[in-house]
C-alpha cells in the first residue's frame, strides 16, 4: 500500500520545508485554496473520514456544522495531547512530518473560514513542540500561512499551545479550558464547541492523524479514500503496536486490517515465540480481546460490535506470562492519577478501585473482592461527567469478563497463576 | 523574582493569544524553566504581569503536573514511565535499578542534589519501551546497561 500519513518518515530532514515540498508538499493546499470551502468540507464528507482522536466522528460532518457568518471569528485546535497509554502515532507525524499536520490543518482552516488555530501539544512533547514551531515559521516564511495565503485573499496564523501534564486536556472541551487559561476540566454539552467553543467562538477540534489525512484528500480525491478499508470507516490508519510482539511500532495500514495479520504478519510475530494471551485494540480505555477475536478487523464498527473499541488505534500485545491482575491494575492507577476530580464517581471511585486491585495483586485480597470491583463498576458507569470515568470502567470489566478465573486465584492462593 | 528571559518569553506567549490569562501555562513554564521548580513569588509575579488573581495562578500550576510548585528537583529530573506498555517490557525491573544504582527511592533526590527519581504515566513512546525522560530529552529501548552508561554520562 502507498503509504500517505507515514509516507516521509525516516526520511533525511523529513522536518525541513524544502524536502517536504520537493516531495510534492503544499500542493494539497494550493489546490484547495482555489476551491470553495464548501466544497472542501463537502469532499471531507464524501470521503467517509472520521475522527481518528477516539470517537470515529464524521469530520465532514463536524466542520459543516460551523455557522458560515464570515463576520463570527472562528477557531481550528488541532488535537495533540496524546495521552491514551500505547499511543504514540501523533508524535510520529509531529516530530517527523510536522507540514503533513500544518498542511492540513492550513486546508481545515480554510474550509472552516478561522483565521486561528491552535495545535495543543502535550507538555512532555518539547522536541516535538520545537519542530511544530520552526515548520509554523518555514510555512509563513513561504507564504503559506500568515497574510493572504498564496494570493488566495485567505490569512491564517497557527500557533503552539504547550499542556503541562494532565491526561485530561485530551478531552476536546477540557483541552478548550486549559487554552483559555483555566485548569483542564471538561465542561458541559450542550453548547458544543461547534456553536460555543474557545473563547465561546465556533470550534472544531480535531486530532492530528485526522488533520494529516486531509492533504491526501484534497489530493488523491475523495473516492480513492473511501475506496480503501470498510465502507462505513474508510482511509488509511496508524496502528501503534506496543508490547510483546517482535517488532513493535507504528504500522500505516488499510483501517479494517485484521488483529491476526498486524501481529503475525506485520510485527513479526510474538516476542519470543510465545502464545498469546490478549490484545487491547484502542489504547487502555478499550476492553481487551482474546485468542478467540484474532479475526476481527481493526476499525470502528467491526471492534464495537465486539463490545470494544478502535480507539486511538493503539494495539497493545500480552503474551502467556502477562499477570492480568496487575495489568488491571496499572490501566486503573492511570485513571486514577488522572481523574481531573469534576465528578464523584470518577474522583472518589477510581482509587478506590485501585486499592482493591492493589490488595489482590499484592496477595492481600479478600474473598468477595471480585464481587465489591463488579459493584463499583456498576456504580461508577454511566454516572461521570466526561467518558474517563466510564473508560475506566469498561477497560476493568474487560479484564474481570475475560480472567475472572485469574482474580479469583490471586485472592484464594495469595499470587499470581501466569507470571 | 522571574528572569528576564521568562520575562520575555511571556511577551511572546502573549502575542499568541486573544487575552493574557491564556498565557498563564507558558509563564509558569518559563518560570520553572529558570530554577527547576516555581516558587510562590513567581506565581505573584505572573498574577500581576498577566492580570490575574494569585489563586487563579496558583490554580492552575496545582494542576497540571509537571509544574513543580515548591517542589524543587535535582539538576537531572529522571522520569521513569510505569505505564502498560513499558511495564509489559520490564520498567519495574529498570525502576529498581535505577533506585540502586542513585541510592534512591522513587520520589527522593539524591542529598547531592544532582538527580531526582519520578514514576511518570505514558510518555507516549510506547514503541520503543521501555522508556524514560532526563529533563527534556526521551531515552528509549532502555536495558540496565544502557541506564548505567547513561548515569556515567551524567556523573
Ligand atoms: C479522557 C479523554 C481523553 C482524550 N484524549 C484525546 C487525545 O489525547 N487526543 C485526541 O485526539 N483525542 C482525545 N480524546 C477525544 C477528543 O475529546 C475528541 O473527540 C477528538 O480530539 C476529536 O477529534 P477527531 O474528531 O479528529 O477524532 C479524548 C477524549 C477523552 C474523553
Ligand atoms: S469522569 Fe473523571 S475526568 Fe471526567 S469530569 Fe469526572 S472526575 Fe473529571
Ligand atoms: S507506556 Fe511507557 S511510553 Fe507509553
Amino acid at each position: 500500500m502507498e503509504k500517505v500519513l507515514l509516507k516521509n518518515l525516516g526520511k533525511p530532514d523529513s522536518h525541513r520545508i524544502e524536502n517536504y515540498i520537493a516531495n510534492g508538499g503544499y500542493r494539497a493546499l494550493e489546490a484547495a485554496l482555489k476551491l470553495k470551502p464548501d466544497n472542501i468540507v463537502q469532499m471531507v464528507k464524501d470521503s467517509g473520514l472520521r475522527g481518528r482522536g477516539g470517537a470515529g466522528f464524521s469530520t465532514g460532518l463536524k466542520w459543516s456544522f460551523i455557522p458560515k457568518d464570515p463576520t463570527i471569528p472562528k477557531y481550528l485546535c488541532c488535537n495533540a495531547d496524546e495521552g491514551e497509554p500505547g499511543t504514540f502515532k501523533d508524535r510520529g507525524i509531529i516530530d517527523n512530518d510536522p507540514h503533513l499536520l500544518v498542511e492540513g490543518m492550513a486546508i481545515a482552516s480554510y474550509a472552516i473560514g478561522a483565521a486561528n488555530s491552535y495545535i495543543y501539544i502535550r507538555g512532555e512533547f518539547a522536541f516535538g513542540a520545537d519542530r511544530l514551531e520552526a515548520a509554523i515559521k518555514e510555512a509563513t516564511e513561504k507564504g503559506y500561512l500568515g497574510n493572504n495565503i498564496q494570493g488566495s485573499g485567505f490569512s491564517h496564523n497557527m500557533y503552539v499551545h504547550k499542556g503541562f501534564g494532565a491526561y485530561i486536556c485530551g478531552e476536546e472541551t477540557a483541552l478548550l479550558e486549559s487554552i483559555e487559561g483555566y485548569r483542564g476540566q471538561p465542561r458541559k454539552k450542550p453548547p458544543f464547541p461547534a456553536l460555543s467553543g474557545l473563547y465561546a467562538k465556533p470550534t472544531v477540534i480535531n486530532n492530528v492523524e485526522t488533520l494529516a489525512c486531509i492533504p491526501a484528500i484534497i489530493e488523491k480525491g475523495p473516492k480513492w479514500f473511501s475506496s480503501m478499508g470498510p465502507e462505513k470507516s474508510p482511509g488509511p490508519k496508524i496502528y501503534c503496536v506496543s508490547g510483546h510482539v517482535k517488532k513493535p511500532g507504528l504500522y500505516e495500514l488499510p483501517m479494517g486490517t485484521t488483529v491476526r495479520d498486524l501481529i503475525f504478519n506485520h510485527c513479526g510475530g510474538m516476542l519470543k515465540n510465545r502464545e498469546l494471551k490478549a490484545v487491547i485494540p484502542g489504547g487502555v480505555s478499550a476492553p481487551m480481546l482474546t485468542t478467540r477475536d484474532l479475526d476481527t478487523p481493526l476499525d470502528f464498527d467491526s471492534l464495537a460490535a465486539k463490545g470494544s473499541m478502535l480507539g486511538s488505534g493503539a494495539v497493545i500485545v500480552m503474551d502467556e506470562s502477562t499477570c492480568m491482575v496487575k495489568m488491571a491494575l496499572i490501566i486503573n492507577r492511570f485513571f486514577s492519577h488522572e481523574s481531573c476530580g469534576k465528578c464523584t464517581p470518577c474522583r472518589d471511585g477510581t482509587p478506590w478501585l485501585t486499592n482493591i486491585l492493589k490488595r489482590i495483586e499484592g496477595g492481600q485480597g479478600r474473598q468477595g473482592d471480585v464481587e465489591l470491583l463488579e459493584s463499583l463498576c456498576t456504580n461508577i458507569f454511566g454516572r461521570t461527567f466526561c467518558p474517563l470515568g466510564d473508560g475506566a470502567v469498561m477497560a476493568l470489566r474487560g479484564a474481570l469478563k475475560n480472567f475472572r478465573d485469574e482474580f479469583q486465584y490471586h485472592i484464594d492462593h495469595k499470587k499470581c497463576m501466569a507470571s | 523574582m522571574l528572569s528576564e528571559r521568562a520575562k520575555k518569553e511571556i511577551e511572546a506567549a502573549l502575542r499568541k493569544y486573544p487575552n493574557r490569562k491564556s498565557a498563564v501555562m507558558d509563564a509558569l513554564r518559563a518560570a520553572q524553566k529558570d530554577k527547576g521548580h516555581i516558587a510562590k513569588d513567581d506565581m505573584d509575579e505572573i498574577a500581576s504581569i498577566l492580570e490575574m488573581r494569585s489563586v487563579e495562578v496558583n490554580a492552575a500550576a496545582a494542576f497540571y503536573t509537571m509544574y513543580n510548585v515548591d517542589r524543587p528537583v535535582g539538576k537531572y529530573h529522571i522520569q521513569v514511565c510505569r505505564n502498560i506498555s513499558c511495564s509489559l517490557l520490564g520498567a519495574e525491573h529498570l525502576i529498581k535499578h535505577m533506585e540502586r544504582a542513585l541510592s534512591i527511592k522513587t520520589g527522593e533526590t539524591t542529598p547531592d542534589k544532582r538527580f531526582t527519581l519520578s514514576t511518570v504515566e505514558c510518555l507516549g513512546s510506547c514503541g520503543t519501551a521501555p522508556m524514560m525522560q532526563i529533563n527534556d530529552d526521551y531515552h528509549e529501548n532502555l536495558t540496565e546497561a544502557k541506564i548505567d552508561e547513561l548515569l556515567k554520562k551524567l556523573e
